[in-house]
């Protein structure tokens, strides 16, 4: 036995049906990590298309110049820990929304390199160029995700170890609602990072942005409660027969505190220290609509027909990188705050010439 | 055969991985030189603190601004490959997926995070960490390339050189041997190859540079220092390539004799001459047009005149690997790494007589060949992906296998789109990156946050402590 299976296997034994649930819990910790974290870079994009301003846009692009990429890094480790530890859920939920993942990614392409290079284009025009790329890669990028977990919802016909199905079978009004919603909700999100990090009328700004699409939130959050237990009768099942309607009443519960806290500092103009208290706030708005969503699919990963034991790789690789997962993720989680902190603080419009 | 994706053609299959080369050759460019810059601006950072010389500084800001380009451009090229493994490639995603994406998971988490958390430091922080902490930021970034490389080319060798697993009853592979696996018989071989083809490829653009500034201002200390530094990596490194490529060819005549034999353009088995050049035809099976040197390619793979090593005759036709491909692109590679070790050896030469900074043929030749080792990295790896074909994991899995069941219009539908993006995003990166190239390194260079309105925060713009005086002339 090599010493590498030894701290793997000798710790977990060979049989272990817990390890795909942990895997399970792992991969919605990484998928809302990603969400939150990305999502308010993504938003930042959005709001270019209300934000005119070459100076207000400067000083939203570097808010999160400093730890864009390892926002996105999240994205990459989702990819890789599904590969991973659900190799047939990966193989089946990317073939199956092909298009979407195409454009996603076409979409990050403009909006990662749109950071730098707006910076260095030549002329003015161009740098509008690639603000507009900013804000199209980013919007595009947004939906794409959203109409992504709308077609996983709505489900996806497996044959064979593979999708049985065409290339625009995702494609109803479900999966493009599901789209906008995530646009709108990384604007809130982008929205309310900026009034944490700006101040003047740039935060003004985001403060009206953020009310209107505060509001905008909660009527998505009305629609997809009603309209996503549609998509498939065992959501339905969980959420309204006894005895799930007893959780299921925490997601408006908690939605409608959520909100309260959000409209009454969104207000307070004056205090400094709630400056970053909607954003929280707008967090908290993901991590409720996420939990409804893993509560809807549990144990399927792939619904309606693949569960999280029947994709989950053999127990051996889920031994070797579970203790991978556990140690090094606090430690990632460690240095990234680490690198907010340094670049913590209000950002500061044209400092670069006083 | 059930595991076969009934929608497949085999024109999608072959347009998918069309698209998958495509997109692999292109984004493999800016990681190697990643890998190469890290390391570079390490050491520069490093011989600042260690001298406290501001041309090290100088030196240091130039590159960092190249290096924020780059970097982005592989991070975001890099993603496209990650979802396209699932994408197009389903089938193989399945089976493998027990394997490669733990590999691939411990790359994000030792890799891709520790860059993209430091990487921030490393381009604004230098204010607002200080010289030490911000070395440090450097230095894990550097490291963070390097591991990265290491898993991913884990993950690769694994592919051509399968160890540590078994078939498992659904089809899929199941590990048995982790370390088996990670340390798979060609992975050493493969990680000094391309560690060292990336520093390579890094200094020989480097040098070009340089050679370009020197060639307008030949007093540019600046220059003179990178072209210098580049060079002698140049003149030291280049012949221990060679030697790490001897040794790769080694192990590959060992595990995979078929990829050999392409590449080599040896169709019959028996004491093989060298090729120096011919056209492979497949149909008929021989080499057109053959110039060779008779015994020499026995001599190389053997280390023996009358060796005997396999042809192309010892498998059947549809076990050969793409023999039109490999047997080219592994012949520039090869005259590639002897032109650069040429340019090694003048610099050398150049050096003793003292006329390194002023010799202007020298300078144009440094320049044409800046591009040479990027044009050796993706030759280098055409060959090696096209000579394990037709497998995508050797002997184990079939590309056929390993296709996604997505029709010919959808995969040339998305590779269009692909490649017009591509054309107009990293086009217009590469030009940036060019004309980045093109500015003359000055005394006093800025870091990445002093462009134009770049501000980052209450002290983001506090002048640093170290502007650098100009440098003394000669």
């Amino acid at each position: 036995m090599s010493l590498l299976s030894f701290l793997t296997g000798g710790l977990i034994p060979a049989t272990a049906p817990w390890l795909p649930v942990a895997f399970a819990g792992i991969m919605a910790f990484i998928i809302l990590m990603y969400v939150i974290l990305d999502g308010f870079d993504l938003g930042i994009g959005i709001l270019f298309a209300l934000e005119r301003d070459k100076t207000h846009r400067d000083v939203m692009v570097n808010s999160i110049a400093p730890v864009w990429d390892g926002n996105e890094t999240w994205l990459v480790l989702g990819g890789s820990t599904l590969y991973g530890s659900f190799p047939l859920a990966f193989a089946v939920i990317l073939p199956a929304v092909y298009p979407l993942v195409i454009l996603m990614l076409m979409g990050l392409i403009f909006r990662g390199t749109a950071f730098e290079f707006r910076f260095r284009a030549p002329t003015e025009k161009l740098r509008l160029l690639w603000d507009w790329a900013f804000l199209g890669g980013s919007v595009v990028a947004a939906f794409c995700q959203g109409a992504i977990l709308g077609g996983l919802m709505h489900g996806t016909p497996i044959v064979n170890r593979a999708y049985a199905g065409g290339a625009l079978d995702w494609l109803n009004p479900f999966t493009i609602f599901c789209g906008f919603a995530v646009v709108v909700g990384y604007s809130l999100l982008g929205a309310a990072w900026m009034i944490w990090r700006a101040s003047g009328e740039l935060q003004s700004n985001m403060r009206v942005y953020a009310k209107y699409l505060g509001m905008a939130m909660l009527v998505i959050f009305g629609i997809v409660g009603i309209w996503s237990p549609l998509q498939n009768p065992a959501y339905y099942d969980r959420w309204f027969n006894w005895p799930g309607i007893f959780a299921t009443a925490v997601a408006p519960i908690s939605v409608l505190i959520l909100a309260y806290i959000f409209f009454k500092h969104l207000n307070s103009t004056d205090q400094a220290a709630h400056d970053k208290t909607p954003f929280f706030c707008a967090l908290g708005f993901f991590v409720v609509s996420f939990g409804g969503l893993g509560y809807s699919i549990f144990p399927q990963i792939v619904p309606p027909g693949l569960d999280i034991w029947q994709a989950a790789a053999p127990t051996v690789s889920l031994q070797f990188l579970f203790p991978g997962v556990v140690i090094l993720i606090p430690v990632i989680l460690a240095y990234n705050i680490f690198a907010y902190y340094i670049f913590r603080g209000k950002i500061e419009a044209g400092a670069h010439y006083h | 055969m059930s595991f076969l994706p009934f929608f497949a053609s085999p024109t999608a299959i072959e347009m998918a991985r069309a698209q998958f080369g495509f997109v692999i050759a292109f984004h493999i460019i800016f990681p190697a030189f990643s890998i190469g810059l890290a390391s570079f601006l390490a050491v520069l950072e490093g011989a600042w603190l260690w001298t406290k010389q501001p041309v090290y500084l100088d030196a240091f800001k130039y590159w960092l601004k190249i290096f924020a380009m780059i970097f982005a451009i592989g991070v975001v090229s890099g993603l496209v490959m990650a979802y396209e493994i699932g994408a197009n490639w389903g089938g193989y995603a399945d089976k493998v997926g027990p394997v490669l994406g733990p590999l691939l998971a411990y790359e994000t988490l030792t890799a891709f995070f520790l860059e993209a958390g430091f990487l921030g430091i490393m381009l604004f922080g230098l204010d607002r960490v200080g010289p030490k902490l911000h070395f440090a930021a450097t230095c894990l970034v550097s490291i963070g390339t390097l591991i990265s490389a290491t898993w991913i080319l884990s993950a690769n060798s694994w592919m051509q050189t399968p160890a540590g697993t078994v078939m498992g009853a659904n089809g899929q592979i199941v590990p048995v041997d982790w370390l088996a696996i990670i340390f798979s018989p060609s992975a050493p071989y493969r990680w000094v190859h391309m560690i060292l083809a990336s520093y390579l490829a890094t200094a020989f653009m480097v040098g070009g540079v340089g050679a370009y500034h020197l060639l307008r201002d030949r007093k540019n200390q600046i220059s003179r220092l990178f072209f210098s530094m580049a060079l002698w990596m140049a003149a030291i490194v280049t012949p221990l390539q060679i030697l790490a490529g001897d040794t790769q060819g080694q192990n590959t005549l060992a595990y995979q004799p078929a990829k050999i034999a392409g590449m080599e353009g040896d169709f019959t088995t028996g004491v093989q001459a060298l090729h120096l050049f011919g056209i492979p035809d497949v149909a008929q099976g021989k080499l057109l047009y053959d110039v060779a040197i008779p015994h020499l390619g026995s001599f190389i793979l053997t280390h023996d005149w009358n060796g005997v090593v396999k042809g192309l005759d010892a498998w059947p036709k549809d076990q050969w690997p793409v023999v039109s491909v490999e047997f080219f692109t592994f012949r520039i590679m090869v005259a590639l790494g002897f032109a650069m070790f040429g340019l090694g050896l003048l610099s050398l030469w150049l050096r003793y007589k003292r006329r390194l900074y002023d010799t202007k043929w020298f300078h144009y030749l440094t320049m044409l060949m800046a591009p040479s080792g990027f044009i050796a990295i993706v030759m280098g790896w055409t060959t090696t992906e096209t000579g394990r074909q037709p497998w995508t994991v050797y002997g184990l899995v079939t590309t056929a296998q390993s296709a996604s069941p997505i029709s010919l219009p959808v995969v040339m539908t998305s590779f269009a789109v692909i490649i017009v993006i591509y054309a107009l995003v990293f086009g217009s990166g590469i030009l940036y990156v060019l004309k980045m190239m093109a500015k003359l390194p000055e005394p006093g260079e800025s870091m990445p946050d002093d462009a134009p309105l770049r501000s980052h925060g209450l002290v983001g713009q506090v002048a640093l402590g170290d502007k650098a005086g100009p440098v003394a002339a000669e």
